[in-house]
């Protein structure tokens, strides 16, 4: 259960934006997980739950947009989606495979309240 | 459970206030980690050391290959190892034994090593010592198939060991971990006669399916030895990095 750690980093990030800003507290946060990320993200929702309570993000709430699996094979040059335990080519069942998206780990946006002027990243 | 807020009432909506403004951020999660991971790798290269980390399940033989390789390649290269359990000295006690300096990070409630840990670590445990830089450091990892992939130490290379008692599927049951190995280890192999459930074509099969051309190579350092392959390959991936070192010595590799 690392999703702690990965919720504590998420927060360091947000409250980080949030001062940069003059923020007076944190809306909606919007990460982006693909799911060879390593990091589950019910994990995470429950780990936000509990890690949000402290200074500006006690009332934030987390939206997880997750990414699909997509792949280019680099002998036929095919795409397609897969899943995260068959990353294979459907037209020619290679495994020499690129990964286009699904490994996804990010902090997109961040909804910041209290907010006067045009707030910067 | 409200996905937004994680209350209990369904169907619920949370209005932004008139003062709200959204920022595009676009970060990586782990940011902090990636960038104490990134001074570890630089101060790895001032030492010219190769920095590999080993991670399994628990009780694949991580410690036991790593007392064979030490064996090894001790009389020819300076060999050092960081050991990370979440309880106890054992692990780097038995490297010692063998004649290496060893290192025991103990993580407490934590399920797996990230950069600060190994920064910290790196304070008490210098890469030149009596004069000797460090050919290879060896990061041995918790014993976890799960979280320590998503954790960046600043290491060269990952090498994941799956051993011959465990399911020849773990690849496929654990993408992740296994798609972050730079070589997998099939370790125990010499009790792959008394192994019914485990075939080495089946696991090569499950790793392939997750995309990768990962090198496989077979290990034994239980009553029969052999660690031939896998020093070979060590050896092999020193050279390689002494080389990027040379052509490139600010941020190699």
């Amino acid at each position: 259960m690392h999703e702690l750690s990965v919720c504590q980093a998420l927060l360091a990030q947000v409250r980080a934006t949030a001062n940069a800003n003059q923020a007076s507290s944190v809306g909606r946060i919007t990460v982006r997980l693909g799911p060879l990320s390593g990091v589950e993200p019910d994990l995470l929702a429950q780990a936000f739950s509990i890690a949000r309570n402290g200074p500006l993000t006690a009332e934030a709430s987390l939206h997880i947009d997750t990414q699909p699996i997509r792949i280019r094979c680099r002998d036929c040059g095919n795409e397609n989606e897969a899943s995260p335990n068959r990353l294979l080519c459907q037209a020619c069942d290679s495994y020499r495979v690129d990964l286009l998206s699904g490994d996804e780990l990010l902090l997109a946006q961040v909804e910041l309240h209290g907010v006067n002027r045009h707030p910067i990243n | 459970m409200c996905r937004d807020c994680g209350c209990s009432v369904p169907d619920h909506t949370h209005p932004a206030p008139a003062d709200s403004h959204t920022v595009e951020v676009l970060s990586n999660l782990m940011e902090a980690n990636d960038h104490a991971a990134g001074h570890n790798r630089e101060h790895f290269n001032r030492t010219g050391t190769l920095v590999i980390n080993l991670m399994s399940s628990p009780g694949s033989g991580k410690t036991q290959l790593l007392e064979h390789t030490a064996r090894a390649l001790k009389d020819r290269f300076e060999i050092a190892v960081i050991e990370g359990d979440m309880e106890t000295e054992n692990d780097a006690e038995r490297l010692r034994k063998q004649g290496v300096r060893a290192h025991q990070i103990a993580t407490g409630t934590a399920c797996h090593l990230d950069a600060h840990l190994v920064h910290k670590a790196l304070h008490d445990f210098p890469l030149e010592a009596n004069g000797r830089k460090t050919d290879i450091l060896f990061i041995e990892n918790v014993g976890n198939l799960v979280c320590p992939a998503s954790f960046d130490l600043g290491q060269h290379l990952d090498v994941v060991l799956l051993s011959t008692t465990e399911g020849d599927d773990k690849p496929a049951k654990y993408p992740v971990m296994f798609r972050a190995a730079d070589l997998v280890v099939i370790s125990k192999a010499d009790l792959l006669p008394y192994m019914d459930g485990f075939s080495v074509e089946r696991a090569e099969q499950s790793l392939r399916g997750l995309g990768v051309e990962t090198p496989m190579l077979s290990a034994a350092a239980g009553r029969e030895v052999d660690v031939e392959d896998w020093i070979a390959w060590l050896e092999q991936q020193l050279t390689a990095h002494r080389q990027k070192v040379e052509e490139k010595p600010a941020s190699a590799a």
